[in-house]
This record gives structure tokens, sequence and C-alpha cells, in this order.
């Protein structure tokens, strides 16, 4: 048995960077498509984060960033929601009937 | 007493501990979005709690290994654990009084195999699993974490640098709301498991469970509601530390902290991997401040944050063995009830020095004037 476990570590860093860097940079992109266009929207602020100013204006109005945005937030959520669930399955060794 | 009365007692003092743990380290999850506005105070530690609990379910792995990966389990005994968990609640209370985010995965197992060694001297350990299961993923968690956090707030900036401030700030706002949502569903993975892995580890000592059992349903569900009731109630000095004190943050690098934290932290509980989630969180904020030009990493706290860590394991397992010692010396029952009135009494007066200097929601995001408790209150205590 060795000490350090090579390929968990191999695979906690290169998963690590997907899903710890990669997933924010998809989110990123999405708001970046989701600001595109004319500005005329003003999103209604969420949550208790409210009294911003007047320039937190997130929805540029462009259709196709909007299509891009959705895009990007869905490939996000459903990333998070796969790894949630292979977390389970890894955690919980199949009970053999 | 009979044995039942131990195990009843243990099974408290384990949960006293899962208790602390959640309320030592709510600051992981939570402290960036405290930080940047994202969420208000309140309504995150709420959040934060439900999560532990729901996270608490989520895997076992990490159980599994404190159960049977760390200690021969057949040196230990009712009286062994009880003064592991005096030692690691002891750790837990004195680090969150000077505001030091350590681990209380190490305060836990320091305090563990130091009353294992006291008990049945260095054989009773199984120094490969804790080395290559604790240890080394101690020094190396960090490091990984600071290198996804600095990757990812490279990243965000680079992304989002056309867009104004006020959308990127309240674009990212949103986003860290869901990262810190994450961090706190690992925790519930990691953390809560340890308590978990402990009470096992003292039934299967008391015959109740075979050796290698898993833990049965009750305990995961005491101990998921332990831990979600200590984060609710919010170490806000391990917050402010976390959040204000170690690098100035935005939402971004918020965001991008949370994310490398959940990744990692994730990744390694289902590799069973017991590792400090505030070793991770703390590697994460340091990354992010490294990730984005002119941030400014406040080395000076971080690295007295390093030095606790180096200490957790080996003072945790001092007083463990303090604890089993001074058990022994008076024997049977009664050594457990004494070491969990002195544990009780040290807590209280921990407790009413904290009130000295009191940091809550109402002041945890005071400026940063280099000590843990805010400058207009008597700031001396926490000066340490």
């Amino acid at each position: 048995m060795s000490w350090i476990n090579l390929s968990a570590l191999w695979k906690i860093l290169v998963f690590g960077l997907i899903a710890g860097a990669g997933l924010p940079a998809i989110f990123a992109g999405g708001l970046y498509a989701l600001s595109q266009g004319p500005r005329t929207h003003r999103v209604a602020t969420a949550g208790a984060d409210g009294a911003e100013g007047d320039s937190d204006v997130l929805i540029g109005g462009n259709v196709l960033g909007m299509i891009v945005a959705a895009i990007c937030f869905l490939i996000v959520l459903a990333a998070i929601g796969w790894g949630i669930y292979e977390v389970y399955q890894i955690g919980h060794p199949a009970v053999k009937k | 007493m009979s044995n039942d009365t131990v195990l009843v007692l243990v099974v408290i003092t384990a949960l006293a501990f899962d208790f602390t743990n959640g309320f030592h380290d709510t600051g992981n999850a939570m402290a960036t979005s405290i930080a940047t506005g994202a969420l208000g105070p309140r309504t995150a530690v709420a959040i934060s709690g439900v999560l532990n609990f729901v996270g608490a379910f989520l895997s076992l792995a990490v159980a599994a290994t404190i159960a049977s990966g760390l200690v021969d389990t057949k040196v230990v005994t009712l009286t062994v654990v009880a003064a592991g968990l005096a030692g690691g609640i002891i750790w837990n209370l004195v680090t969150w009084l000077f505001g030091i985010p350590s681990s209380s995965s190490h305060a836990l197992i320091g305090g563990v195999i130091g009353s294992v060694i006291a008990a049945a001297g260095g054989s009773g350990v199984l120094w490969h699993g804790l080395v290559s299961k604790v240890v080394i993923p101690a020094v190396l968690s960090p490091i990984i974490a600071a290198l996804v956090a600095a990757t990812g707030t490279w990243l965000l900036y680079r992304i989002s640098r056309s867009m104004t401030d006020g959308a990127r700030k309240h674009g990212f706002r949103i986003g860290q709301i869901g990262s810190a949502c994450m961090v706190s569903l690992a925790h519930g993975t990691n953390d809560a498991q340890k308590t978990m892995g402990v009470i096992t580890l003292a039934l299967i000592a008391n015959g109740t469970l075979a050796a290698k059992s898993n833990a049965p349903i009750w305990v995961i569900v005491c101990c998921a509601l332990a831990i979600s009731i200590g984060t609710y109630l919010g170490g806000w000095r391990v917050i402010r530390t976390l959040g204000k004190g170690l690098v100035e943050i935005e939402a971004p690098q918020g965001m991008a902290a949370e994310s490398a934290s959940a990744a990692v932290i994730l990744l390694s509980s289902s590799f069973g991997y017991s590792l400090s989630t505030t070793h991770v969180a703390t590697g994460s904020i340091i990354g992010t401040g490294l990730g984005k030009r002119g941030a400014e990493v406040r080395w000076n706290v971080a690295g007295r944050m390093a030095t606790a860590w180096v200490f957790t394991l080996p003072s945790a397992a001092l007083v463990g063995a303090g604890a089993e010692a001074l058990a022994h010396s008076i024997g049977g029952t009664w050594g457990v009830v004494v070491d969990l009135i002195l544990l009780a009494a040290l807590a209280t007066f921990i407790y009413i020095r904290s009130r000295g200097s009191k940091v809550d929601h109402n002041n945890v995001n005071a400026e940063w004037t280099g000590s843990v408790a805010p400058a207009e209150e008597p700031a001396a205590a926490a000066a340490a």
C-alpha cells in the first residue's frame, strides 16, 4: 500500500479543475452573454441583496445572448445535479438483493 | 452505573462535538458570501444549516474511514472515545475563541489518537491509515484548492472583463449563493460523517455493533441534526476571520473560492478522505487572492492559521491523552463522568470569555483592523 494514492490525487486535481474552475467559467460565460444587448431591461433584484444603485442591470436584451446564457446556466445546473448523483452513488455502495 | 450509561454519555459528547464542528465551520461555506453581501448573515447560516443536514445523508465513505481506518478498533473502549472527544471539543472551542479557522476534523482525529496512545500505546494507531488518509490530504488539499480557485478567479475576471461593474457584481453574487450552497452540502458529506464514524466506533467498542459496521440510521439522523443546529448558530468569529481577515473579497472571487472548495471537498469525500473542509476553504480563499491581479493576501493572518493547523493534531492529541489518563486513573464510569464534567466546565469558561469580545451577525463584517473582535469593542481579549 502506498502512502499517496496517486490515482485519486490525479482525479481530484483534474475533476477539481473541471468542476471547481470550469463550471464557474461557464456560468461567467452565461453572464457575459446575458449582458449583451442594448441594456434596456432591468432585472428584478433577486433576494435580499437589492439596493444596488442603478448600474446592476444584468440582462442586456439580446435574444441570442439570452439563449446562449440559458444554455450555459443549464449546463452548469446539469453538471451539479450529475455530480451530486455520482457522489451519492459512490457513497452508498449498492445493496445486493 | 452500567456500560450503557457510559455509551449514552459518549454519544451525547460526540453530538456535542458535532455541534461545535458545525458552528466552527459555518464560515467555510458562508464567510465569503457574507463578506461580499451576497447573502444576509442570518439567511446564510440558515441555508447552510439545512444543506449540512441534507449533505450528511449524501455519502457515507468518510464515516467508514474514521470508524475503521485510523485506529485499531480492538483497543478502543468507550472511555477512550470519550477522552478523544474531549480533546477535540476543547481544541475547537479554544481556536473558535481566537477566531482561528482550524480543522475540526483534525481536532477530532487528534483527540481520538491521543487517547488511544494513552490507553494502548502507539501500536493501537493505524499509522499508515493516519498518514495516507489524514496527514497527506491535509497538506495537499489546500494547495489543490488554491490552484483551482486561482484558475477559476483568473477565468472569471477574464471572461467578465467587458461587463459593467454593477452587472458583474450582481451576476456573480447570484452565482455565489449557488456555490456557497454547494460548499454547505459538501461540508455535510465530509464533516457530519466524522462524528458518525466516532459514534459507530463507540458502538463497536461497546459490542452493540459488529466490527466494520456502517453507521446505523439513528446515528446518521442525530449527527445531521447536531451539525446543522451548530451551523445555524454560526461561529461568527471564524466567519469574520475568513471573510474579512484573509483577503478582501469581491463577488467573482467569492464564487471562484466556493466552487473550488465544493469541488475538492465533494471529490475527496467520495474517495473516503476525511480532509479538513477548513483547510480547503482557506486554501481556496488564498488562491482567489493569488488569481486576481492587485489583490492582497494578508499573509500574517494566513501564517497564524497555518501554525494553528500544524498544532491541531498534536494539541488535541495531548488533551485527549490527558483526558484518557485521568479517566483511567479514576477508573470506570466515574472516570468518564469526571472527564465530561471538566469538559463542560472548560466549555462554559471559554463561552464566558468569548462574551467579553463579542462577534455576531451585527458586527461580523466590520472593517478588519487586525483582530477578531471589531475595533469598537474592547479587543484585548482576542488580540493574541
